[in-house]
C-alpha cells in the first residue's frame, strides 16, 4: 500500500475504488526553515540564535540531551509555544511566503493544515474513529458525507488501518490499542493534507512492535511529506534519518546529512554525545 | 514503641468513628424526618398530598402542589439564566484568558461564593424586586409588588453562578493539555477546540455539574424568603407570586406546634426536599467521580 495524496492514486493502489479529490492547491515550494530564531521562556532563553532549513521529503531528526530545545524548535514550527504562559519568539521561521513567527490568529490556522504534528503519547479526540479524521476536515471546510467518508478510508489505508477498523468506524476511538490510536493520529494528521509532519517522540509511548510499525510509516510517507522528528533514541535516528541536527542546551551544535554527522561529526560536542558520554 | 502505636491506633480508631457518625447523621435525619412525616402519610395519601393545591392547614387541608410548582419554576428560571452566563465564564476562564486575569478572578469567585445567602436576599430586595415592579412588570402590562417568580429565579440564579463557575472550571481543568494541543496542532480555533473536543469530553461533568446546582437552588432557603412573595398560590406566569418548599418551612415552623397534623406536614415538605436533594447529590457525585476517574 503506497501513500500518495500529492498525485492521484490511479496507478499505486489500483485496489480502491474511492477517489479523493485534493481539497486545497499544491504547495509547490514551501521550504521550512529558520534564521536566527530565539525563544525565550520567561525571560529564559530556550533557543538561541538556531538557523536551520529542514530539507523536503526527507526524515530529518533532531537530536540532543533532555532540555536542549528540541522539542522547543519543533512546536515554534506549527507555533505550538503558544500554549505556553510567557513565550517570547525572535528571529525568523519562514514556511513558503509564512513568516511563522509574526503570524496572526488566522494564518497560524493556515500554518498548522500546512504542518501536522503527531504527538508523543498517542492522543484521539473524545469521538468515533471516523469523527477523528473528519474533524480535521470539518474544520478545514470540507464537508459532505461522500467526500468524507472517502477521505476517512483513504487515511486509514494510508495508515495501514482501514482493514483492522473498517467494521467499527463509528465506535469511540479511544478503544483502539495504543499502536492504533498513535496511527489513527498520523491519519488525522494527513487527511488536512499538510506538506510536513511533526513528530514529537511519537514512538516512545508505544510497544515495540507497534513503534516500528509507526516508523516504517514514516520511512514510507517521506515521499510525499517532509518530516521533522524529535527522538531520544539514537538508535532509531540511525534506523530512519536522513538529515540530522544535534542540539545543546538551546544552540544547534551540528546539521548534516545523517551519514556524515553520525559517521563523521564534526563538532567534538556531537562525538561525544553519539559517544555515549551524555544523554 | 507501644505507646507510639497505641496513639495511633487510638487516633486511627476515634477519627474513624467520627467520620461513620457524620454519615449516620445523614441517615438518622432521613429515618426522622420520614417518621415526623409519617401521621400525615398516615391521613392523607401521597398521591393527594402532591397534587391537591389547597393549603387550608385550619381546615386540615394540606396540599403541597404549590409549593413543589413553585420550587420547581424558581429553580428552572434559576437554572435557565445561571447555566449559560456560567459555562460562559468557565469557557472564558480556562480556554481564553491570560493567567493574569484567571489569578484575579478566581479569589473574587470564591469570595461571590462564600457570601451568605441573605446578602444576595437584600440584594434582590433591594434591586431586582424593585426592579421587576417597576420595569419588567410594566413592559408587559403587568402589575405586581415585584416579589415574584421572576426576582426570585434571578436571585437564585447570581447566588448559584460562582458555585457553577467554580464547578465547570475544574471539570475544563481536567481535560489534559495534550488534547487541546492535538486539535490546535490541526488547526482549529480555541473556539472550535472548545466546542468540539472540550464540551464533548466533560459533557457528562457539566450535566453533574447541573444537578448539583439545581439541588443547591432548590434548597436556598433565606434568599428566597425574601423576594419570592410567599403566596400558597400556583405561579401562572413568571410575574406571579411563589412559595418553594424551604420557604414554606423556614416561615411556618415556629407558629404550628399546637397542630400535630401541621407539624407532620411541615416535616413531609422536608422529608421532599431532603429526599430530592440527597438523590441529586448522589446522582452526580457519582458522575463527576467517574468523569474524573476517566
Amino acid at each position: 500500500m503506497t501513500i500518495n495524496p500529492f498525485h492521484r492514486n490511479t496507478e499505486t493502489d489500483k485496489t480502491s475504488t474511492f477517489v479523493v479529490d485534493r481539497k486545497f492547491p499544491h504547495p509547490d515550494n514551501l521550504r521550512l526553515s529558520t534564521h536566527a530564531l530565539s525563544v525565550y521562556i520567561g525571560g529564559n532563553p530556550i533557543l538561541k540564535l538556531v538557523n536551520v532549513e529542514i530539507p523536503k521529503n526527507k526524515i530529518t531528526c533532531i537530536i540532543g540531551p533532555s532540555g536542549c530545545g528540541k522539542t522547543t524548535l519543533l512546536r515554534t514550527f506549527n507555533r505550538l509555544v503558544d500554549t505556553i504562559e510567557g513565550v517570547k519568539l525572535e528571529g525568523v521561521v519562514m514556511l513558503g511566503d509564512h513568516d511563522i513567527v509574526r503570524a496572526g490568529a488566522t494564518e497560524i490556522t493556515e500554518i498548522r493544515r500546512l504542518i501536522g504534528l503527531v504527538p508523543q503519547r498517542p492522543c484521539p479526540l473524545p469521538m468515533s474513529i471516523y469523527e477523528n479524521i473528519a474533524y480535521g476536515c470539518r474544520i478545514h471546510g470540507i464537508s459532505g458525507r461522500k467526500k468524507l467518508d472517502a477521505i476517512v478510508e483513504y487515511y486509514l489505508r494510508a495508515v495501514g488501518l482501514w482493514d483492522e477498523v473498517r467494521d467499527r468506524l463509528h465506535t469511540p476511538a479511544s478503544k483502539l490499542s495504543g499502536g492504533q490510536q498513535q496511527r489513527l493520529c498520523l491519519a488525522r494528521s494527513l487527511a488536512i493534507e499538510p506538506s510536513y509532519l511533526l513528530a514529537d517522540e511519537s514512538t516512545s509511548a508505544l510497544d515495540p512492535i507497534s513503534s516500528r510499525t509507526v516508523e516504517e510509516l514514516f520511512v514510507k510517507l517521506k515521499k510525499d511529506y517532509s518530516i521533522v522528528m524529535v527522538t531520544h533514541t539514537l538508535r532509531q535516528a540511525r534506523r530512519i534519518a536522513d538529515h540530522v541536527i544535534f542540539m545543546y542546551l538551546g544552540e544547534v551544535i551540528e546539521e548534516g546529512d545523517a551519514d556524515q554527522v553520525f559517521n563523521h561529526p564534526r563538532h567534538e560536542l556531537t562525538q561525544q554525545y553519539l559517544g555515549g558520554a551524555f544523554s | 514503641m507501644n505507646r507510639r502505636r497505641l496513639k495511633d491506633r487510638i487516633a486511627g480508631y476515634s477519627m474513624f468513628i467520627l467520620t461513620i457518625s457524620s454519615l449516620l447523621l445523614v441517615v438518622a435525619m432521613g429515618i426522622g424526618l420520614y417518621l415526623k412525616a409519617a401521621p400525615i402519610l398516615e391521613e392523607h395519601s401521597l398521591w393527594d398530598l402532591l397534587s391537591a393545591s389547597e393549603w387550608k392547614p385550619m381546615k386540615n387541608q394540606f396540599g403541597f402542589f404549590p409549593f413543589l410548582m413553585g420550587t420547581l419554576w424558581v429553580s428552572a428560571l434559576a437554572l435557565i439564566i445561571a447555566i449559560p452566563i456560567s459555562l460562559l465564564t468557565a469557557i472564558y476562564l480556562t480556554e481564553y484568558a491570560h493567567s493574569m486575569v484567571r489569578r484575579f478572578v478566581y479569589p473574587f469567585l470564591d469570595i461571590l461564593a462564600g457570601l451568605p445567602s441573605v446578602i444576595y436576599g437584600v440584594w434582590g430586595m433591594l434591586l431586582i424586586v424593585p426592579w421587576v415592579a417597576n420595569v419588567a412588570a410594566p413592559w408587559v402590562g403587568r402589575n405586581t409588588t415585584g416579589y415574584t417568580v421572576m426576582a426570585c429565579g434571578i436571585v437564585l440564579g447570581v447566588t448559584v453562578i460562582p458555585l457553577l463557575v467554580s464547578l465547570f472550571i475544574e471539570i475544563f481543568s481536567n481535560v489534559s493539555h495534550e488534547l487541546r494541543e492535538a486539535t490546535f496542532a490541526l488547526g482549529a480555533t480555541r473556539w472550535q477546540t472548545t466546542k468540539h473536543v472540550v464540551l464533548r469530553k466533560t459533557a457528562p461533568g457539566i450535566i453533574a455539574a447541573i444537578v448539583l446546582a439545581a439541588s443547591r437552588v432548590m434548597g436556598e432557603t433565606i434568599a428566597v424568603i425574601m423576594v419570592c412573595g410567599n403566596l400558597a398560590i400556583v405561579p401562572g406566569s413568571l410575574l406571579d407570586a411563589c412559595y418553594p418548599i424551604p420557604a414554606l418551612i423556614a416561615n411556618n415552623y415556629g407558629e404550628m406546634l399546637s397542630m400535630p397534623l401541621y407539624e407532620s406536614a411541615l416535616m413531609f415538605a422536608a422529608f421532599i426536599l431532603f429526599f430530592v436533594v440527597l438523590v441529586f447529590n448522589l446522582f452526580s457525585r457519582l458522575v463527576l467521580k467517574k468523569v474524573k476517574t476517566d
